[in-house]
């Protein structure tokens, strides 16, 4: 894993390094310091000598300065690092996720690729950052004040012999047991969550069906298993401080036993006894440190894989076998013995063997059940999904063969569950065409009748959609994507069930005025309704995963069976209304 | 507003918030939260006498070193070493005790406080009104479970030990150090001077580019959760690239913000690091000079002891009162949501089961018979009939916008009653104030006679089957979804409504059928499926009125034409309130309403609406003609 983050510190490492040495350089000189103590207790105070004293005094105070400028070097260059290597790894992943195609997107739910963007990279760059402070000071510390003490006196060190690797067998028992509590506890975080954000959602139909209590009693049993967890987590951290003063005091003692009887046999000075002492209290405070970074390392590998898996996975579908070159010259389409489904391990094909020829100009209406396969057809026309068997054509040749960037400026979709984006109404329809023009876009406000509500709008094209797009209504959102669509210009223009909001008279006069401005464009139409397709060049009835049957609104009348029940059950009220 | 909501998929997270905001409220905040920490005085008090135990045995125990040089190590007394060292184990083995003993009590009562306090808001949220969430983001709302709770539960974890802790070290060191040496005690009053100085300079620059950096990571937060919501649509558009470069420069920004605020709060460790170690050389010089005159070995040793000791609780000290004042900030946050009106509820009248008594007698009971009455306060029972009526009804989300303005209409028992009208007219409102989930500015509305605000709130719902719009799915098995109608019923109560809404044979066709997990969006559903569980949700309810708002609009109309028997079958004998803009759907009705701009502008039935060639006529024949 660290492997797989360190390139993402291109570019801050020489800060890192610099952090670094500062670290270890504001640790030694802060180590030497005792030293210089124990001259002064030593011989200072042994021979009475107070120019000495004041001498080594001034030496103290420049030695605390030098480190406290490499501990400010450190400050500065740990969170330049830090944050550096957050805003790289931030931005890889980001870049990541703009390569997703629609199944990779659908891998990942939307609130977790937000959590693994925002709060898991935030926590790794702190934790690069605080690891630079205190994880590269904490050794140098400890192996420092270790080299020193052994300096001070070699036979009384050998009490470091047992203090050691005491220490480290408990650091390591409690990281085994604490790692895999944190880890649960994550979860039963995670699933608490879940009931919230569920129930905020859903709060419409929790009040409709009266269930409060029943989400009540939801809650309450995560929150038990959560504090329950919690309880027993956070119970075995505090283990850590006492267990860690209880060996470093037991050092103490015996320093103490055995310095105490070396002061009295003139083998070892006082001074240095004392500053032994110190060093013994520095030793503790780095340990506690370790155990303090190891703690929140437990919790930053859990975000570095969730990182990992968002970097890892690969993009379905790329430009590998693109032509350069290749452009959509025309707006035909052709499906050849498409086959697709959305598990590749499912068992049920979405779309089954389906054979399409559609003529570039063509309006083509698709209708069908809930779950035939609707929607899933356009989608491969823009290369939203790729089939896993057959070949899709636009323009004669196979989408594979554009660049996705050329394919899809070629062709225009409007989705079925659709998004505006927080800025002006203008900036939203310039995502269709960024060099649009004044009159581009009040045309294509007129042919998807946004003009209609726009007027009302306090600022015209410049009013603020809010996020989301929250200032509109359903309908006028729909529309509002529509006229995004049409400013694309596109060869093809894909309509998913985009008017479902939209009321019956403003959706007919989208449909005509789609058809008398884009007349060289090959339009697919998926509607509910018989009356948004009847005049189309071609209808294609879908039932689960075939096309029933295609043809135009008369044939059709005359030949498929379906088609007619579906326009028996629209159009009896207009028989009987006359 | 609730017409606008219906179309936005997924919750919206709000930008990371925590970090410096100052309590607006400090006292009473504090108060509260000493509430919830009310029941555990006696843990408080225990945990309270530990941690002054435990900073007197630090001390202490340090503090025995000065006779430990002075008395035996110098003198040579190691009978008296080996008593002395006995000792000092004794007293670090007591505060090690003491220190794991508050600190594990603490874990206790912070993580049942904060349980508790999650407990209670999500009970909280559960009886606001529906205005309360228009007006919040489920972001905003959601960062009170995580980011607030998480603050608090921190501060009262550590910090408010730590704080305790830091102060009765401080308080034990400096009594400790002022009775070895008074003179070169002030030389660390001198010292402590320039690190509150210190504290203090760094800590205002470093709260202000703080604040710098929250909004830059609200910035970027904000970007990230947008964008990814609308991602589908940036692939479609080929705005890839567009998303990266509008990310970058949000990036650049947050980047440069946190550098600047993580350098200050970085400062902070070495500034008084090594102050504290500037302390320790001037102490050891000057206290060396006078210690030629005393001799007093072991007092300088342990005097130095505590120079070093004596900062580390200042450094700790400013820490934690910033994490504290973070915390209350949080938990005044949390405090506001469950101090917010909770939704109004008078009503006395209670909706029960009857059951017939020979002779049209009604009597209460707890067996489902399908037959409901209306259970006064003083125990006259009113037969449910589903007669609901609006007189001159006039509403307004905001207060300033009016949306239904002076509407009234009436719907008799049993019959089928469809509001019509363009997007915005009003139409969903209207459903949304017979299930009172808003307040309505006047007029009344009855049901069965009975003011609904008279009726208990749960009772009027409970009464109502509603199936919404926006079909919100739980995450579960697909029965659980469907049983989300009534808790109790049985598998074979699930599949028969699924089966009466046309849902059963799609479900079948699930991996694992109706035991399939749905993920809290449905993802893996077709909207039409997921409005087929809805309808199965209603039915399995089986509520004396229905109301149905675009229950169908996203079913093909061969399906609905499927469902139809069904949805008869819902619909026989109930009221049921129809919303739809698929005229076909509302053609049968008993009643058709024709809503624009908040008014009822036609009302009749089909035909005689056709025979009026007014709007209906209008919006009818626009869909003729063209077929």
């Amino acid at each position: 894993m660290l492997k797989k983050l360190s390139p993402y510190t291109r570019g801050y490492r020489k800060w890192i390094a610099l952090g670094v040495v500062c670290s270890a350089m504001d640790a030694i000189f802060q180590l030497l310091i005792p030293l210089v103590m124990a001259d002064i207790v030593d011989v200072g105070i042994a021979n009475a000598d107070t120019n000495f004293i004041v001498r080594k005094g001034v030496l103290m105070v420049g030695m605390a300065l030098v480190a406290l400028a490499f501990g400010l070097g450190s400050a500065v260059f740990s969170s330049r690092a830090g944050m550096g290597f957050g805003a790289n790894l931030r931005e890889a992943e980001y870049a990541r996720v703009q390569s997703f195609s629609f199944s990779n997107i659908e891998n990942f739910s939307t609130a977790s690729l937000v959590t693994r963007l925002t709060s898991d990279v935030n926590s790794m760059q702190m934790t690069l950052m605080m690891g630079m402070r205190l994880l590269v000071r904490a050794p140098v510390m400890l192996i420092a004040a270790l080299a020193l003490a052994i300096g001070l006196s070699r036979p009384l060190s050998r009490v470091f012999l047992v203090a050691i690797p005491l220490l480290m067998v408990f650091i390591s028992i409690l990281m085994v047991k604490v790692g895999p509590l944190f880890r649960i506890l994550q979860e039963k975080t995670d699933s608490l969550n879940l009931v919230v954000q569920e129930n905020l959602t859903g709060i419409r139909v929790v009040k409709s069906f009266v269930r409060e209590s029943h989400e009540k009693d939801k809650f309450a049993e995560r929150n038990n298993g959560l504090r329950s967890t919690s309880e027993k987590a956070f119970g075995a951290v505090v283990v850590n401080m006492p267990v860690m003063m209880l060996i470093v005091y037991g050092t103490i003692i015996a320093v103490m036993w055995f310095g105490g009887k070396m002061v009295y046999a003139g083998t070892m000075a006082v001074g240095n006894l004392t500053a032994f002492f110190t060093y013994i209290m520095e030793i503790l405070i780095s340990l506690m440190m370790v155990s303090m970074i190891f703690m929140m390392m437990s919790r930053s590998i859990a975000c570095a894989k969730r990182i990992c898996e968002v970097l890892d996975e690969v993009p379905a579908i790329t430009d590998d076998r693109a032509q350069s070159g290749a452009r959509v010259e025309a707006g035909s389409i052709d499906f050849d013995h498409v086959s697709f489904k959305y598990n590749t391990n499912g068992a049920e094909w979405v779309l089954e063997n389906i054979n399409l020829h559609i003529p570039a100009g063509f309006t083509v209406g698709i209708l069908g059940g809930t779950g035939s396969g609707k929607s899933t057809l356009v989608s491969l026309i823009p290369r939203l999904y790729e089939a896993q068997s057959g070949t899709v054509s636009v323009g004669g040749r196979p989408v594979a063969d554009y660049t996705m960037e050329h394919l899809r400026d070629a062709v225009s979709v409007v989705l079925q569950n659709n998004t505006l984006f927080s800025g002006t109404i203008r900036e939203n329809l310039r995502w269709g065409n960024p060099k649009a023009t004044e009159e581009q876009l009040q045309s294509a406000c007129r042919a998807a009748c946004v003009d209609e509500f726009l007027s009302r709008m306090p600022d015209g094209l410049d009013t603020d959609l809010g996020q989301g797009g929250v200032n509109v209504s359903g309908g006028q959102k729909q529309r509002l994507c529509i006229a995004r669509a049409i400013l694309k210009q596109p060869k093809i223009l894909i309509l998913d069930d985009s008017t479902s909001a939209v009321d019956t008279a403003t959706d007919a006069k989208i449909r005509q005025a789609l058809r008398k401005d884009l007349t060289g464009t090959t339009k697919l139409v998926i509607a509910q309704r018989v009356s948004s397709i009847a005049d189309a060049d071609l209808i294609l009835v879908m039932d689960q995963g075939h096309v029933a049957a295609q043809g135009t609104h008369k044939s059709l009348m005359k030949t498929c069976e379906i088609y007619r029940d579906v326009y028996r059950s629209q159009q009896e009220g207009v028989n009987i209304g006359g | 507003m609730a017409e606008h909501e219906n179309n936005v998929p997924a919750p919206r997270h709000g930008p990371n918030r925590g970090g410096y905001q100052k309590p607006k409220d400090l006292r009473g905040t504090v108060g509260k939260l000493m509430n919830y920490l009310g029941r555990y005085k006696l843990q408080l008090i225990l945990v309270a006498i530990c941690i002054l135990a435990s900073a007197a045995c630090n001390v202490g125990g340090a503090y025995l070193l000065r006779p430990l040089i002075n008395d035996y190590i110098l003198p040579g007394d190691f009978s008296g070493l080996a008593k002395m060292l006995a000792v000092m184990a004794g007293i670090f083995i007591m505060g090690a005790l003491m220190s794991f003993a508050y600190a594990r009590i603490m874990v206790h009562i912070s993580q049942n406080t904060v349980a508790a306090l999650r407990r209670d808001l999500f009970a909280k949220l559960q009886g606001l009104p529906l205005k309360y969430f228009d007006a919040h983001t489920h972001g905003e709302l959601m960062s009170r479970f995580t980011n607030d709770i998480d603050t608090v539960s921190e501060a009262i974890n550590n910090s408010f030990a730590s704080l305790i802790s830091c102060v009765a070290t401080f308080v034990g060191t400096i009594a400790m150090m002022l009775y070895i040496s008074p003179p070169l005690t002030l030389v660390t009053f001198a010292a402590l001077a320039v690190m509150l100085a210190a504290v203090s300079g760094i800590g205002s620059r470093s709260r202000r580019s703080f604040t710098a950096q929250q909004k830059a990571i609200g910035t970027v937060n904000g970007y990230i959760e947008e964008m990814t919501e609308g991602q589908k649509v940036i692939k479609v558009f080929n705005h890839e690239s567009a998303a990266i470069d509008g990310f970058r420069e949000r990036n650049e920004a947050y980047r440069q913000a946190s550098t600047s605020a993580q350098t200050f709060a970085g400062a902070m460790m070495p500034v008084m690091g090594n102050l504290s170690y500037i302390n320790y050389a001037f102490t050891c010089m000057i206290g060396a000079i006078l210690t030629i005159r005393s001799g007093d070995l072991g007092g300088l040793a342990i005097f130095l002891q505590y120079t070093r000791q004596v900062s580390q609780p200042v450094n700790q000290i400013a820490q934690q009162v910033n994490t504290i004042l973070a915390a209350v900030a949080g938990a005044e946050r949390i405090f506001e949501v469950m101090e917010a009106e909770p939704e109004v509820d008078l009503g006395k009248v209670t909706l029960v089961r009857v059951k017939y008594l020979p002779g049209g007698v009604q009597e209460e009971t707890a067996i489902d018979t399908g037959a409901w009455a209306w259970k006064q306060p003083d125990g006259a029972l009113i037969p449910v009939k589903g007669d609901v009526r609006f007189d001159h009804v006039v509403f307004s989300y905001d207060g300033k916008k009016t949306v239904l303005n002076g509407i009234s209409l009436f719907a008799k028992p049993g019959q089928k009653i469809a509001l019509v009208g363009s997007t915005g007219a009003g139409k969903t409102t209207i459903t949304n104030l017979i299930n009172r989930f808003y307040e309505i500015e006047s007029g009344v509305i009855t049901y069965d006679g009975i003011n609904i605000r008279d009726i208990e709130k749960d009772s009027l719902r409970r009464s109502l089957g509603v199936v919404l719009q926006d079909t919100h799915l739980f995450s579960g098995t697909v029965a659980d979804n469907i049983r989300y109608g009534r808790l109790d019923a049985t598998d074979e109560d699930v599949e028969a409504a699924a089966q009466l809404a046309n849902a059963d044979h799609f479900i079948r066709h699930l991996p694992q059928g109706y035991q399939t997990v749905l993920s809290s969006d449905g993802g893996s559903l077709s909207q039409g499926e997921r409005q087929l569980l809805n309808i199965a949700r209603a039915a399995l309810s089986n509520p004396p009125v229905l109301i149905l708002d675009e229950a169908t609009s996203s079913i093909d109309t061969r399906t609905e034409k499927l469902i139809e028997q069904g949805m008869d079958q819902l619909m026989a004998g109930r009221t049921v309130f129809v919303i739809a803009h698929r005229l076909s759907t509302v053609r049968n009705s008993r009643a058709i309403l024709v809503l624009e701009q908040g008014e009822i502008i036609e009302r009749g039935d089909h035909e005689e609406l056709l025979d009026q060639k007014g709007r209906y006529y209008q919006l009818y024949t626009g869909q003729a003609e063209l077929a």
